[in-house]
C-alpha cells in the first residue's frame, strides 16, 4: 500500500520534471527564434555583421583548404621518393634496358622506368619547344634516364640516401639524383604555411570574438529599458542573458555561412585556372572543397566563436545596467 | 509584512538617504507615505523592492531579512513585489498585453496561463479591449492603469507605488486609488507613496510621514498612543 502509494507519488514527481523540461526547451526554442526575429527585422545591419564575421572566417578557412590541396598534391609524390639515374652518353637504349632488367631483381627496387634516349628527346621536343634547335643538331645529345622506383623500406630518407650511394657506383651511371631533397623542402613550406593558417586562424578567431562582442554591447544599450525593467520585475540574469546569447550564436552560425559560401566560390573561381596549370604538369589534379566534416567544424567553430563573443559582452555589461 | 528595523542608508558622499526609521507594515494593510521631495519616500521603497541595500540596521519583507539576501536571490524577491511608477516604466515597442505578460513570462509561466492571466488584470484596470494597442497610444491614466495590471498580474502580496498619481487630474486619482482598494480588498499588501495629501487624508488610512530622512510622523501609532 505505501510502496503503491510512493510509487505514484514517484511517477507524479517524474511527470512533473519532464514537463518541466518540455517547458524549459520550449522557452528556448522561443527565445531562439524571438532572436533570430529580432535579427531578420533589421537585415541590413544583420548582414553587415555577418559577412565581417563570414570575411574574418573565410581568410583562414579558405587557406586551410588550400593548404589541403597542397598535401594532397605532394601525398601523390611521396611514394615517389624516386631516384633518377642519368646514363653516359655512351649507353645505349639497348644497354639501359639490360641494366633495368639487372636493378629489377635488386632487393631495394621496386619498380623502373626506362626513357631510352630517342624517347627523351621526343619528350624535350614536345615539352620545351626548342624543336628547332633539336633539328639542327646531328647526334642525339640526351642520356637514357632509369627512373628507379625504391620500395616502401627503402623510400625514407636515410634508406633512399644509401641506395642512391650504390647505384652511383654503377659504370653506365653517369649521374644521380635522389628526387627526395625537393619533396622535403615542400614538406618544411607547407609546415610554415600550416603554421601561418593556425596564427592567421587565432587572430581572426579573436576579431570575430571582438565583433560579436561590440554588435552584443551596443544591442545591450540599445535594450537598456528593457534590461532595467525585467529586472524590476524579478527576471534573473540568466533570463535576460539568454537572448543575447542567442543573438551571438546565430550571427556566428551566419557568418559561419557565408564564410562557407565564399569559400566555395572562390574555389569554383580558381577551378579553371588550376585545371589548366594542372594539365601544363599534365596532372589530374582538382581542387577539393570543403567536405561534410570540414564544413560542420567551421559552423560549428563560428557558432561558439559568437556565443563566446557575446557571452564574454553579456557578462561585461549586464551587470553595469541595474534599475534605479 | 513590511519591518523596517532602524534602517539608515547613506549614500556616497555622506547624504542620508534615510535616517534610523522603523515601522511595521502588518499584512493586508493600506499604507501612505508622504513627505516633501527629497524626504526619503523613493528611498524607502527602493530598499523594499532591493533597488537599494540599506546602510544600517534591517528590512524585512514577508519573512524575508533582505540585508542577507544574495545577488542571485533578488529576482525572486522582486518577484514577490508588484513596482508601479510615477512614470509608468513601460515598454513602449510592445503591445499592452505583452507589457502586462511580462513578470508571467519571467517567470516561466506557460502560454495558456499567462493569456488568462493577463486578460485578468487588464479586465481588473478596464484596458482589455485595449490589449493590443501600444503603450504610447494610451491616455496618461491608462498607462498608469497599464503599469498597475504589470504589477498585479503575478498577484505579489505586496504592492508598492511611487507617486502613482503624479501626473494624472483629480478625477483619475480617485479611480486609480479605488483601483488599489480593491487590491487591498482581497488582502494585497499596499505601501503607496504621494504627496498628493488632499487625496490622502479622504482615505483615512494609515499615513507615515517622513521628513528630513527621518520617521516623522505615523498615524497607526498615533492612534494607539
Amino acid at each position: 500500500m505505501i510502496r503503491k502509494q510512493r510509487k505514484k507519488r514517484s511517477a507524479k514527481i517524474s511527470a512533473r520534471s519532464t514537463l518541466r523540461v518540455d517547458v524549459w526547451l520550449m522557452r528556448h526554442l522561443q527565445v531562439a527564434l524571438a532572436s533570430l526575429g529580432r535579427l531578420v527585422r533589421t537585415p541590413l545591419s544583420t548582414l553587415m555583421t555577418t559577412l565581417v564575421i563570414g570575411i574574418a572566417l573565410a581568410l583562414p578557412s579558405g587557406l586551410y583548404l588550400l593548404l589541403n590541396n597542397a598535401e594532397t598534391l605532394s601525398g601523390n609524390w611521396d611514394g615517389a621518393a624516386s631516384i633518377s639515374l642519368f646514363l653516359t652518353q655512351q649507353t645505349s637504349d639497348t644497354e639501359a634496358q639490360q641494366l633495368a632488367t639487372k636493378l629489377r631483381q635488386d632487393s631495394a627496387v621496386l619498380h623502373v622506368q626506362v626513357i631510352g634516349r630517342s624517347e627523351a628527346l621526343e619528350e624535350f621536343r614536345q615539352l620545351s619547344g626548342f624543336a628547332d634547335v633539336l633539328e639542327s643538331l646531328k647526334d642525339n645529345p640526351l642520356p637514357a634516364l632509369l627512373i628507379i622506383e625504391p620500395k616502401p623500406a627503402h623510400a625514407e630518407p636515410v634508406a633512399a640516401e644509401a641506395l642512391l650511394t650504390r647505384l652511383k657506383e654503377i659504370k653506365q651511371v653517369e649521374f644521380a639524383q635522389l628526387d627526395l631533397e625537393w619533396v622535403r623542402r615542400f614538406h618544411a613550406i607547407t609546415e610554415i604555411a600550416q603554421r601561418g593558417v593556425v596564427i592567421l586562424a587565432s587572430l581572426l578567431g579573436l576579431s570575430v570574438l571582438l565583433i560579436v562582442g561590440n554588435t552584443i554591447r551596443l544591442e545591450i544599450q540599445n535594450r537598456h529599458a528593457e534590461i532595467e525593467i525585467t529586472k524590476l520585475i524579478g527576471g534573473t540574469n540568466a533570463f535576460i542573458r539568454r537572448p543575447f546569447l542567442y543573438n551571438g550564436a546565430w550571427y556566428g552560425l551566419f557568418g559561419g555561412i557565408s564564410a562557407w559560401l565564399m569559400v566555395t566560390i572562390s574555389l569554383l573561381l580558381l577551378d579553371n585556372p588550376v585545371a589548366h596549370l594542372a594539365g601544363l604538369y599534365q596532372s589530374g589534379f582538382e581542387l577539393k572543397g570543403a567536405d561534410i566534416s570540414t564544413l560542420i567544424s567551421l559552423l560549428g567553430g563560428s557558432t561558439l566563436l559568437g556565443l563566446i563573443g557575446s557571452w564574454i559582452a553579456v557578462g561585461r555589461h549586464l551587470n553595469d545596467i541595474e534599475p534605479t | 509584512m513590511i519591518h523596517f528595523d532602524n534602517v539608515t542608508k547613506r549614500y556616497p558622499g555622506g547624504h542620508e538617504g534615510l535616517s534610523n526609521v522603523s515601522f511595521h507594515i502588518e499584512p493586508g494593510e493600506m499604507v501612505f507615505l508622504t513627505g516633501h521631495s527629497g524626504a526619503g519616500k523613493s528611498t524607502l521603497l527602493k530598499l523594499i523592492g532591493l533597488l537599494e541595500r540599506s546602510t544600517r540596521g534591517q528590512v524585512r519583507v514577508a519573512g524575508r531579512n533582505l540585508t542577507r539576501l544574495s545577488r542571485g536571490q533578488i529576482p525572486y524577491h522582486r518577484r514577490e513585489v508588484g513596482m508601479i511608477f510615477q512614470d509608468h516604466r513601460l515598454l513602449y515597442d510592445r503591445t499592452v498585453f505583452d507589457n502586462v505578460a511580462m513578470p508571467l513570462v519571467v517567470a516561466g509561466l506557460g502560454h495558456l496561463e499567462i493569456g488568462r492571466r493577463v486578460r485578468a488584470a487588464l479586465d481588473k484596470v478596464g484596458l482589455l479591449t485595449k490589449e493590443k494597442d501600444l503603450p504610447i497610444t494610451l491616455s496618461g491614466g491608462e498607462q498608469q492603469r497599464v503599469g498597475i495590471a504589470r504589477a498585479v498580474v503575478s498577484k505579489p502580496p505586496v504592492v508598492l507605488a511611487d507617486e502613482p498619481t503624479g501626473n494624472l487630474d483629480p478625477a483619475l486619482s480617485r479611480e486609480i486609488m479605488s483601483l488599489f482598494e480593491q487590491f487591498n480588498d482581497v488582502g494585497v499588501t499596499l505601501l503607496i507613496a504621494t504627496h498628493d495629501l488632499d487625496l490622502i487624508s479622504r482615505m483615512n488610512r494609515r499615513i507615515l510621514v517622513l521628513d528630513k530622512s527621518r520617521l516623522a510622523k505615523d498615524s497607526a501609532a498615533e492612534v494607539t498612543c
